[in-house]
């Protein structure tokens, strides 16, 4: 490691050569700020097209101002963050971003929460002093994001996620100039291309031009409708980040702080995902113990590996770009679908009620599982197996706006029978957690034999694509993982050129999983804090007095009570599902 | 070009060509097939003589006739009176303009007197489109050297010590570019060409291009050979046809005399040449910018470092260099550094071409050596103002210049000069204007350039440049205050301080420099509301001297909105709030009656 | 942005494909690509972008980026007689922008768009290197030097039929 010698804002610091002024300024407590710069580090996510310019510093003997976060460190620079040229360009170049987009900060959904704001604020803008043209393009609704594209500073960070990290390519800058803007082709709608609705585009948005489609106020209304029974599951993910959103560290556990805040929003059932998450690994460690039994009986027909099916992004993604391929991909319904077909089968049942008495609300880390839950193939006559669909940050305003005083709230627990659950559940939160889940489960129900170790050490981490071989007494059993769909993609196409060495491989489209999904509080670029998530999802893990699915004593009782066998006629006309070829040239948007 | 008596020169520039000089070639090709001259006389299509003013151009060799504006008609004159009888035909001849008389040989013309042609040297002389003219006068010989004598550092160290800069805008020393890119290592060096040129005014890179396209081959193959490069690319403007065209055929004819393709000479180097098309985007001709769109991306440059000399197209170690600096190559290499550094100033040797336009008597396009003064290219080869006006400004080094004025006439042109004057050599264009030009207007003309090209990457650019153009059409409109003229200031250094790219580092430029040198006339604009140049609608008026106006009609006539009143062999009078300013009026009266105020 | 959804006859996919095809389907080589195809086709609608892109293997909104970066690509027919006004500074200080006004007032119509019956469509430009002949407009290939305002008419009336 080299070292260098310099100088910022006339104190002298040594730096390991290659570093940014960005960086070596942070190291030395000076925060230069940003806008279109983005770096989560642990997840090998960067944007840093050195556009907004914001970060702009004085470097002595140079004619123009450096962009800090991409101008490497030089032995001998002395630098200025805060001089009187630096100050006044910056705040010049914030006005003019500024004086092009909407003032409508009081309502926009991104209030409190906007970096850009923030800065304003920070900078202590008081009045834009350029008048000029704005830019106008129409909203766009798609079912689980809101793009109002006249709030875009061309950071390009979506653009970049969409394109580079989860090479959907359904986001483009057009146009050139005053005129450019990140858009889709054709300028069309949303829904009209090929967007997985992962909403990593969500998660990197800086100001509000890219937010979730809010159903809050659906949700509200249908509590208050007294002819509903309305419940109410929570995804894993959610636990480990909505402290989050009151003040919390990220990595704070709040489940017990969670359910009664649904409690006291008057849900009628507080429910849990993870109780479908085991369910799920039932039917899904099923179909890969059945699939490998006849792979290893010499059946030809049988496709290998097997994907797991459960994150919605992941498959959208497939069917617009592998859809020759789906009958690779699990048939077993994600968790909140299992969740919400068992709940207007089974708990409609036993609560005497008709399907439509019920409206079943998630809570999840996720934008796309607002789409997920109005696919037509998930509803029933139109009634859908979930009505409603809210992400963490949706969950966190309806609190705030019922009135709730979150953190004095005791911990209590879920209801029975569908809030049970086990550590198996709660790790498919994050990335290696389905497969890790599924493990525990198809490891003791092939060999017959208890796991000496629960913890699956090997298929744990961050890095974009893991492997590992599980030894299945005496058979090795070849796992893949990738998350974010740039890694799964990888994936694919060695599975299409016949080339993948995997049993099994499980996708997420979420860079670190459903942790930092697209509906999660936002990290604004601090990969800490998904780290601290991730941490807390297998604490949450190790502290639950039942760790494998097959152990879920309600789940047991509902296969007993209700579905039979896994993957029997009932269990698979209500839990599985079938895919689409979405390869259809894009429909062009009529419009006179 | 022994056997032929005479050699007609018949100008094939874009500007020739569209006065009908093909069909002027046509012509003498009849003639002299009817009057059996062919074995006697030749007719030539060259490039671009720069005299684009007088175009189209013949001219008679060995004579040195030069004549101009000639029509096909005139073509049997020329034959029967100059070729058959050795009598010039006086009435195509050039006429100085101060003394009236025809000048025969071209030497003698004031447009060429204070010339010197290095990069336009065979432009005008050879046939572009035969590779045997060009070999005639030295072409691949420094090719042929450089190959012989096996020493690409040779040929860097000679770049080096003649002090060429790169003739495309910055003026980087291009020996010390071509070493970067010669000490970085790849798989697969490239040498760029670009020839997006698209400063709008100029011209000179097309018309090497179309002049004399070898020598822009011989100098990128020996780029190649000093920096360990196999591949070249052109980046050429889609708007360039004839350009495109005269390439296409120079590359087959390069090839098949193995001046290009695999073992080039016998040396057992190997080079190849393709051209990417540019489509119409001017932040193109900043090279990371011009990368990305060689590559099939949007134009939008990246931050420097990485310099293309280390990571370029495809990521291999790139080195871009424009049209006419490798036209200065090749005789660099022949003549020696020691002439080349000869000519010039002490930081900025040889000669630049410049593209003159505007307001004076000869435009066209003209080189000189560094160090010319601006009153010498106006007024000598420039043959001063148009109409005998008054001269104003000058702007050089289009949309990123700045405008100079008389204050500026008698600077030695160089990069430096210029820059310290507030604008820059740019790719060389010199757009000439008189007492009739509003600088405001003008200022404002650049902006409405550079929001259009604009790639919309870095926000200063993207909008200040908006917010500029704003503020200078509220000004031209009428509604402009002094806090406007301060922030015109303010955002244009901000601007030029925070932009990512050259284009934005430069945009304000036009703005500043009238800013600095007509303050007066933004104050006009500003305070009394008036336009001195009488050039922007919303401040002027057009008004009837009643002493004046005899009560023609033809003002009313002509007005396109009916807004004059008057009957016959009465006084006249416009309705100001009908009036839409076009001037139709004022430039149809016969008696000075109409006024701008 | 409104769009007029065409289609595409088999010939036109199969030249489409045949250019990339030629081009080696590189995603790189995109823009040699557009312009070879707006060459035979006149210009890019939409639909014609969905073809390349499927083609070069690349995400149509990329395509479309390209596309709307570059002037010189247009997704909107031209007219049979495109007239384009040479906006270039040596053209501007010569009176272009009248002659460009003259345009848009004989033809009713704006720089960018073409007349109703699909006659003529104007345009702008930047230098076309003719600056001797200062203000300079082509109507396609044809170019005419030192036009003033009250040429238009004449120029238009060339191509009455």
């Amino acid at each position: 490691m080299e070292l260098i010698k310099l100088t910022i804002d006339n104190k002298a610091i040594e730096i390991e050569k290659g570093t940014t002024i960005l960086k070596a300024a942070k190291q030395n407590g000076i925060n230069i700020p940003t806008l279109c710069y983005l770096e989560l580090k642990d997840l090998k996510i960067v944007n840093k097209p050195g556009g907004c310019r914001i970060c702009v510093v004085e470097v002595e003997g140079r004619r123009n101002l450096a962009p800090a976060c991409v101008t490497e460190c030089q032995p001998g620079m002395v630098i200025h963050t805060h001089s009187v040229r630096v100050i006044n360009t910056r705040r010049t170049v914030l006005e003019l971003i500024l004086s092009d987009h909407p003032f409508d900060c009081l309502i926009c959904p991104k209030n409190g929460n906007c970096e850009l704001q923030t800065m304003a604020q920070k900078f202590g803008v008081r009045e834009i002093p350029f008048q000029g043209v704005q830019s106008t393009y129409r909203k766009d609704f798609s079912p689980s994001i809101i793009r109002d594209i006249d709030k875009c500073i061309m950071c390009r960070r979506c653009e970049m996620m969409c394109n580079e990290f989860q090479t959907v390519g359904a986001l483009s800058a057009i146009n050139r100039g005053f005129e450019s803007v990140v858009s889709t082709a054709f300028d069309q709608l949303l829904e009209k291309s090929v967007c997985t609705y992962c909403g990593q585009c969500i998660a990197v948005c800086p100001v509000g031009a890219l937010t979730e489609a809010d159903h809050t106020s659906k949700v509200i209304r249908a509590i208050a409708d007294p002819t509903k029974t309305v419940i109410v599951q929570t995804a894993p993910a959610v636990r480990a980040a909505l402290g989050e959103e009151f003040g919390y560290a990220p990595g704070t556990l709040v489940t017990g702080k969670m359910a009664a805040a649904l409690r006291r929003l008057e849900f009628d059932y507080i429910f849990d995902t993870d109780w479908a998450a085991d369910l799920t690994i039932w039917e899904e460690g099923h179909e890969l113990l059945d699939r490998l039994s006849r792979h290893l009986a010499g059946d030809k027909t049988v496709k290998l590996p097997i994907l797991t099916s459960c994150c919605p992004a992941w498959v959208k993604f497939f069917e617009h770009q592998f859809p020759e391929m789906h009958e690779i991909p699990s048939t077993a319904k994600s968790p909140q679908q299992m969740f919400g077909a068992m709940a207007k089968s089974y708990f409609v049942e036993k609560l005497g009620i008709t399907r439509e008495e019920m409206v079943v609300v998630s809570i999840m880390p996720c934008v796309a599982k607002k789409y997920e839950s109005s696919r037509p193939e998930f509803a029933v006559n139109d009634n859908p197996d979930v009505d409603f669909s809210l992400t963490t940050r949706e969950l966190a305003a309806l609190i705030r706006q019922s009135n709730i005083d979150f953190n004095n709230l005791p911990d209590e627990d879920f209801d029975s029978p569908m809030g049970s659950s086990t550590g198996a559940g709660v790790i498919f939160g994050t990335t290696g957690g389905v497969i890790e889940a599924a493990c525990r489960t198809a490891y003791e129900v092939f060999t017959k034999k208890p796991l000496e170790k629960i913890d699956f050490k090997e298929l744990r981490g961050l890095d974009g694509i893991r492997s590992a071989t599980i030894d299945f007494d005496g058979l090795p059993i070849n796992i893949g993982i990738a998350h974010g769909l740039g890694n799964a993609r990888k994936l694919l196409e060695e599975v299409k050129a016949g080339k993948s060495k995997f049993h099994a491989i499980e996708i997420m489209a979420c860079p670190g999983g459903c942790i930092n999904g697209g509906g999660q509080p936002l990290h604004h670029g601090d990969s800490e804090v998904i780290k601290a998530r991730w941490r807390a999802i297998y604490e949450e893990d190790a502290n639950k007095p039942l760790r494998k699915s097959h152990e879920n004593p309600d789940i047991i009782k509902l296969y007993e009570e209700y579905l039979g066998k896994p993957l029997g006629e009932k269990a698979h006309h209500l839990l599985h599902t079938h895919y689409f070829d979405r390869r259809t040239d894009i429909v062009i948007d009529l419009e006179k | 070009m022994a056997k032929y008596k005479y050699h007609i020169l018949i100008c094939g520039g874009t500007g020739c060509r569209a006065s009908e000089s093909d069909q002027i070639h046509k012509q003498f090709d009849i003639i002299l097939e009817e009057k059996s001259l062919e074995e006697d006389i030749q007719v030539i299509q060259t490039g671009c003589f720069g005299f684009c003013e007088k175009g189209p151009i013949v001219k008679i060799m060995p004579d040195n006739t030069f004549y101009t504006q000639v029509k096909p008609s005139d073509c049997l004159e020329i034959i029967e009176e100059h070729i058959i009888k050795g009598r010039s035909v006086n009435r195509l001849l050039y006429e100085d303009p101060e003394t009236k008389k025809h000048v025969e040989d071209s030497k003698h013309m004031g447009f060429y007197k204070k010339q010197l042609r290095v990069a336009l040297r065979n432009c005008g002389f050879i046939n572009p489109e035969d590779i045997n003219e060009y070999l005639a006068n030295d072409g691949y010989l420094a090719l042929a050297n450089v190959l012989e004598q096996k020493n690409p550092m040779a040929v860097i160290e000679t770049l080096k010590k003649s002090g060429l800069r790169g003739r495309g805008g910055g003026g980087f020393p291009t020996g010390l570019k071509w070493e970067f890119a010669a000490k970085n290592k790849g798989d697969q060096k490239y040498v760029v060409c670009n020839a997006d040129e698209g400063d709008p005014g100029a011209f000179m890179d097309r018309s090497i291009l179309e002049g004399d396209p070898h020598t822009v081959i011989e100098a990128m193959v020996i780029n190649g050979y000093a920096i360990g490069s196999t591949m070249g690319l052109v980046y050429i403007r889609a708007e360039y046809p004839l350009a495109i065209q005269r390439l296409k055929i120079a590359l087959d004819q390069a090839l098949e005399y193995g001046f290009l393709g695999d073992d080039i000479l016998g040396s057992g180097f190997n080079f190849n040449i393709d051209i990417r098309y540019g489509a119409g985007a001017f932040v193109c001709g900043e090279e990371t910018a011009l990368i990305h769109s060689m590559e099939g991306n949007r134009g939008e440059p990246t931050f420097k470092p990485p310099f293309p000399a280390e990571s370029g197209y495809k990521g291999q170690p790139t080195n871009v260099n424009n049209v006419e600096t490798y036209a200065n190559i090749p005789v660099i290499l022949n003549k020696g550094w020691e002439w080349f550094s000869s000519i010039g100033t002490e930081k900025s040797k040889g000669t630049k071409v410049f593209a003159l336009a505007g307001k004076v008597n000869n435009v066209g396009l003209i080189e000189v050596p560094m160090g010319t003064t601006l009153r010498e290219i106006i007024f000598e080869i420039g043959g001063g103002i148009k109409d005998g006006k008054e001269f104003k400004a000058v702007q050089t080094g289009g949309p990123s210049g700045g405008c100079l004025t008389q204050k500026h006439l008698d600077t030695p042109i160089d990069y430096d000069n210029l820059l310290a004057s507030g604008s820059m050599m740019g790719s060389g264009g010199m757009i000439v204007m008189d007492e009739d030009d509003c600088m405001v207007a003008i200022a404002k003309f650049y902006l409405e350039f550079t929001v259009e090209e604009s790639c919309g990457k870095c926000s200063p650019c993207r909008i200040g440049n908006m917010r500029l153009f704003e503020i200078l059409e509220k000004i031209c409109a009428g509604n402009g205050t002094r806090e406007d003229l301060d922030q015109l200031r303010n955002l244009g250094n901000v601007i030029k301080d925070a932009s990512l790219c050259g284009l934005g580092q430069t945009s304000p430029n036009p703005v500043l420099s009238t800013i600095d040198n007509f303050w007066d006339e933004y104050v006009a604009h500003v305070d009394d509301k008036k336009c001195p140049a009488g050039v922007c609608r919303d401040l002027k008026r057009y008004e009837i001297v009643p002493e004046a106006c005899v009560g023609c009609t033809v003002c009313a006539r002509n007005c396109p909105v009916n807004c004059i009143e008057g009957e016959r062999k009465q006084v006249h009078f416009i309705q100001q709030d009908l009036c839409i300013k076009c001037g139709a009026c004022y430039d149809k009266c016969k008696f000075n009656a109409i006024i701008i105020k | 942005m409104s769009h007029v959804k065409i289609v595409l006859k088999t010939e036109q996919v199969d030249e489409i494909k045949a250019i990339c095809k030629a081009f080696h389907n590189d995603e790189g080589e995109l823009i040699n690509v557009l312009h070879k195809v707006q060459t035979f086709f006149g210009y890019l609608p939409a639909e014609v972008q969905e073809v390349i892109a499927h083609e070069l293997r690349m995400s149509v909104a990329k395509v479309f980026g390209v596309v709307t970066f570059y002037s010189f690509f247009t997704m909107k027919p031209k007219g049979r007689f495109p007239i384009s006004v040479c906006m270039g500074t040596a053209c501007y200080v010569r009176g272009a922008e009248k002659v460009l006004d003259e345009f848009k007032r004989h033809l009713k119509i704006k720089v960018g768009e073409s007349t109703p019956d699909g006659k003529f469509s104007l345009s702008s430009l930047r230098c076309v290197g003719a600056c001797g002949l200062a203000p300079v407009v082509m109507v396609g290939e044809k170019v005419y030097g030192r036009v003033s305002s009250e040429d238009v008419k004449k120029i238009v009336a060339e191509y009455n039929d």
